[in-house]
């Protein structure tokens, strides 16, 4: 076991987890923050997405001691007009992809905020929808801000 | 899933870095993570001992040498050289690195460790024979340069041995060049790529169709394709193409990139 700091949503935390442990793992079963899902967990599908200082990252395949920066998920942007703009669209099916494809799009408009389609098919390729709401992720994209 | 509890340390220093690969048979260099966690879980690999890189400010940064010379640290991830004006000098090399899997993978994947991994399928490995890259490799006998061409030894394997470090890379001055692949899904693993490179005479690299790029010349992009078939690749069968099929595409998609970078 070896000490982990982590900053999640603005709080801090010290835990022990061995060296090895993914960031996916920490933050569902240690933390209880199981809006961030893990699907694939290698890397491929892009549903255990969180941010790392505003910087989109899968947490399936990244080490929890590795990390330094602030983390955050999707129970952080819980306030973010995207999560209504996802409602409105009605861009969810069964759901599970929908909080990496949060975590991601808010990532994206906070850099550009009114990205055109080609600008949001490129930057949300890495989050994969196997319901194929993807028409809907895009109109909620670009309505987001009201 | 956990893996298999390891090791880890974050050096401060290269000489730190080096030291710690050396001392320890089981140790193992961690830079963006994408591949060598995969393999880790897959169980196909299990150091002892993570190395962590990416406390080493000597392996970041981007600079333009007055002869157009570009020097790349082996820690620059694929957005970083995508947003990188200096790396605006040889624009190949941002515009493959945006072709890389999806923004996630792109913010965490590093130059260095495309390379090192040297999977077959990897995008990297051919754009750098093409360009005619030189790798600078740092070990407990110091630092030596390996030209690209001599730096791909075998799958996942690289003139970067055990208790050796890929530092840099250097990149030449140029604008003519191309690369064109088939990949699953539009920025996906590539079935078959070509990076070519016109300088005179056109330079392809093929990825994909042995275990290490193979180079083939020819005096114009018209006789790529001869070149290629006179290669007599034999690359491998998967589900995604038979070995037939690569070899057409090898020579399809090498006369592109050869097209393209004449075309610039
Ligand atoms: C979903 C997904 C899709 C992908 N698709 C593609 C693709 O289409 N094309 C493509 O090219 N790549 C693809 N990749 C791989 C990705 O580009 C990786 O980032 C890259 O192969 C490895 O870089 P890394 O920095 O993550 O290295 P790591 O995974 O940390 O390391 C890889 C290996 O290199 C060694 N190493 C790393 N740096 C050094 C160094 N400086 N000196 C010596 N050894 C070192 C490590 O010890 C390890 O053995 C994909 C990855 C994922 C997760
Ligand atoms: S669960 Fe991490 S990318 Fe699929
Ligand atoms: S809504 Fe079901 S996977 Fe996206």
């Amino acid at each position: 076991m070896s000490e982990l700091r982590l900053t999640v949503n603005g709080g801090e935390h010290v835990l022990d987890a061995p060296v090895g442990t993914s960031l996916a793992h920490v933050l569902r079963e240690e933390l209880g923050l199981t809006g961030t899902k893990i699907a694939c967990n290698e890397g491929h599908c892009g549903a255990c997405t969180v941010q790392i200082d505003g910087v989109p990252r899968l947490s399936c395949i990244t080490l929890a001691h590795t990390v330094e920066g602030e983390v955050t998920t999707i129970e952080g942007l819980r306030e973010h007009p995207l999560v209504d703009a996802f409602v409105r669209a009605d861009a969810v099916q069964c759901g599970y992809c929908t909080p990496g494809q949060v975590v991601s799009a808010a990532a994206l408009v906070a850099a550009n905020p009114e990205p055109t389609r080609e600008e949001i098919r490129h930057a949300m390729a890495g989050n994969i929808c196997r319901c194929g709401t993807y028409p809907k992720i895009e109109e909620a994209i670009l309505s987001w801000q009201g | 899933m956990l893996l298999r509890e390891v090791e880890y340390a974050k050096p401060g220093s290269i000489a730190e870095a080096l030291e710690l690969l050396a001392s320890n048979d089981g140790a193992r260099a961690l830079a963006g993570g994408q591949t060598l966690i995969n393999v880790m879980k897959a169980r196909a690999a299990s150091p002892d001992m993570l190395v962590d890189l990416n406390g080493l400010e000597e392996l970041r940064g981007i600079e333009l040498a007055g002869d157009g010379t570009l020097t790349i640290g082996a820690m620059t991830t694929y957005t970083e050289l995508m947003g990188s004006a200096e790396a605006k000098a040889r624009p190949i090399l941002g515009e493959v690195c945006a072709t890389i899997a999806d923004v996630q993978v792109r913010n965490r994947g590093t130059i260095g460790g495309n390379v090192c991994s040297n999977d077959p399928t990897n995008h990297l490995p051919p754009l750098m024979v093409a360009v005619g890259a030189r790798m600078t490799i740092a070990g407990a006998a110091g630092e030596r340069e390996v030209p690209a061409e001599e730096f791909f030894l075998g799958v996942y394997l690289t003139a970067a041995g055990p208790g050796e470090l890929l530092t840099r890379i250097a990149v030449p001055a140029g604008k003519k060049d191309g690369f064109a692949a088939v990949t699953l899904g539009a920025d996906g693993t590539c079935i078959c790529n070509a990076a070519a490179s016109v300088n005179g005479s056109v330079r392809v690299a093929l990825g994909c169709v042995d275990a290490v790029p193979v180079l083939v010349a020819a005096d114009s992009p018209d006789g790529v394709a001869d070149a290629v078939r006179a290669a007599n690749l034999m690359p491998p069968s998967d589900v995604h193409a038979s070995s037939d099929y690569r070899t057409h595409l090898a020579a399809v998609l090498a006369t592109r990139a050869a097209q393209e970078a004449a075309a610039r």
